[in-house]
């Protein structure tokens, strides 16, 4: 960034063209970002067309598109995912608000915070897939099993952002408000929360991703609906055509979470306070 | 980086006086656990006794059944640890070095690698079995994300001031990757590593979870789970936490070893 930038000798290019030209990388670049997958996706046509593959093993793409069709069309799809979508909303909402108060106690507070960490770390160090076959034992494998899974991996970043963030507001402008006689009040809405915005927003960030990745992995080993099931389920069945779905779909959704609070985020620093 | 002035009054409490602090919540919890399992508040067969869970795990450890799961475990982690680490790094030095194949394969790797990486466990079970090859590629696939992604970044976070000066001396490509980007890369490759030791540490206890054939941790815990032997599934869980965080600390005292130059 810093670098001293030596200007690069650029061939002269007529003007109309250069008007043009961020358009069209842009367009070139996407064209062959899609070579690659285009490519995939004629070898996998031809080896279905041909036999090379068995279907069970790898169904033709025109077969999984129209599973795909089926699927949506029935209701079927948005069935699963609307069921997994209800999850991940509830478990998030209910882990997420529980670190960010846990995380400002712990930020504000360092008697809390000498109190609650090691507890904490401790529960943080078993993953979620640890938590999984021991919850089932307590809580069987209902939605509440779920909910508590998905909140624990969705809690996790968030205290850990959170008391960073408030931790972290710099220390000259608690002096500022000491100066100014802010009761402490004062102090955590004018100044404390304001500058720890930023960092708890990124702890949202991996909290949803979390939450999505728990998701699955819950709906995999305990589930009968939901997308993680449609895996399941096809691998039972045997029907690769269906996996291939659910697999795209959870990409997906994955995809577009992370990308939503991304913007977001961005937006944040820009005003974010540093020392 | 930040005054230590006024916010943390850098603690006027004394660390031993934090430490005990910190045992309090845990101890509470214990002494609880092991008040209601033993008043009978709680069905031993859900929150069986501390002294239940020892001995389980004693008795596993003298059987030397805990050393056949645990070796069994570790064995395809390493395995696939290794070579999904050396495709991510060749990966992502390729990506990263050459603008070409970034453009061609990287939109792929962006897009594919959104899929959470479990989703992958049935359709590699299809293609792979449920033996030991499955469950080695998928660690191994577990192990590539973080590793090729780390390298790509270190790779393009080459200080452009010495990427000029290789061009300006007219180093040879090979000399440009070997005196300016490996040691720019370094740092970030180590930490695609680690994280990626520990993806597939978790990976590897996924595989046992889906494909429950032959030994290992987490057979062993959904072994216990199936037979109702809480203090089986606790063990196992004990142990994968503790086996995590121990992969965790290595990792972290080789890198700082061999980071040790940028100091």
């Amino acid at each position: 960034m810093t670098a001293i930038d030596l200007p690069r000798p650029a061939p002269a290019r007529a003007l109309p063209f250069r008007l043009l030209a961020p358009a069209a990388a842009g367009l070139r670049d996407f064209a062959i970002a899609l070579a690659l997958p285009a490519l995939i996706l004629l070898l996998w046509s031809l080896g279905s067309a041909y036999q090379m593959v068995p279907q069970q093993i790898l169904p033709p793409p025109a077969y999984v598109f129209e599973n795909f069709r089926d699927m949506l069309a029935s209701g079927e799809l948005l069935q699963h995912a609307g069921i997994s979508a209800v999850r991940v909303a509830g478990g998030f909402a209910l882990g997420a608000s529980l670190g960010l108060l846990l995380g400002i106690a712990m930020g504000l507070s360092e008697a809390i915070d000498d109190y609650v960490r090691p507890l904490f770390t401790a529960i943080a160090q078993v993953p979620t897939l640890g938590w999984i076959p021991l919850l089932m034992l307590f809580l069987g494998i209902g939605e509440a099993l779920k909910i508590v899974i998905i909140a624990k991996a969705a809690l996790v970043p968030m205290v850990l952002n959170t008391s960073a963030g408030i931790r972290g507001v710099p220390a000259s402008y608690m002096e500022v408000a000491e100066v100014f006689g802010f009761s402490r009040w004062q102090k955590l809405r004018r100044l404390i929360l304001p500058a720890a915005v930023p960092p708890i927003f990124t702890g949202i960030r991996y909290s949803l991703t979390k939450a999505w990745t728990a998701l699955v992995a819950v709906e995999l080993l305990a589930s009968a609906e939901g997308l993680g099931y449609l895996l399941v389920w096809g691998r039972q069945m045997f029907w690769l055509d269906t996996m291939i779905v659910a697999m795209v779909i959870i990409g997906v959704v994955g995809f577009a979470m992370d990308k939503i609070l991304a913007l977001g985020e961005a937006r944040l620093q820009s005003w974010r306070i540093d020392a | 980086m930040s005054l230590p002035l006024t916010d943390r009054p850098a603690s006027g409490v004394r660390p031993s006086r934090r430490l005990l602090r910190g045992l309090v919540l845990p101890v509470l919890l214990l002494a609880a656990w092991e008040l209601s399992s033993h008043l009978r508040l709680v069905d031993p067969r859900f929150l069986p006794p501390l002294e239940a869970i020892a001995r389980t795990a004693w008795h596993e450890v003298w059987t030397g059944d805990l050393f056949l799961h645990l070796g069994a475990s570790l064995a395809r982690n390493l395995t696939g640890f290794a070579i999904g680490s050396v495709i991510g790094v060749a990966f992502g030095l390729l990506l990263g070095l050459s603008p070409v194949a970034n453009r061609i394969a990287g939109p792929s790797f962006h897009a594919a690698k959104q899929i959470a990486v479990l989703a992958w466990i049935p359709i590699i079970s299809v293609w792979f079995g449920f033996a030991e090859t499955a469950k080695v590629v998928f660690v191994a696939v577990a192990a590539f994300v973080p590793v090729a992604l780390n390298t790509m970044e270190g790779v393009s976070s080459a200080p452009a001031q010495l990427v000029e000066v290789a061009h300006l001396l007219r180093f040879s490509r090979w000399q440009q990757v070997r005196r300016i980007y490996l040691p720019a890369a370094l740092p970030s490759i180590l930490t695609g590593i680690h994280l990626g030791l520990i993806y597939a540490w978790l990976a590897t206890v996924a595989a046992e979870y889906f494909m429950t054939v032959g030994p290992g941790i987490g057979g062993l815990i959904i072994a216990g789970r199936e037979r109702f032997q809480m203090d089986l599934v606790m063990l196992g869980v004990v142990i994968l936490g503790g086996v995590g965080f121990l992969l965790n600390h290595i990792a972290t005292l080789i890198e700082t070893r061999l980071l040790r130059w940028r100091a």
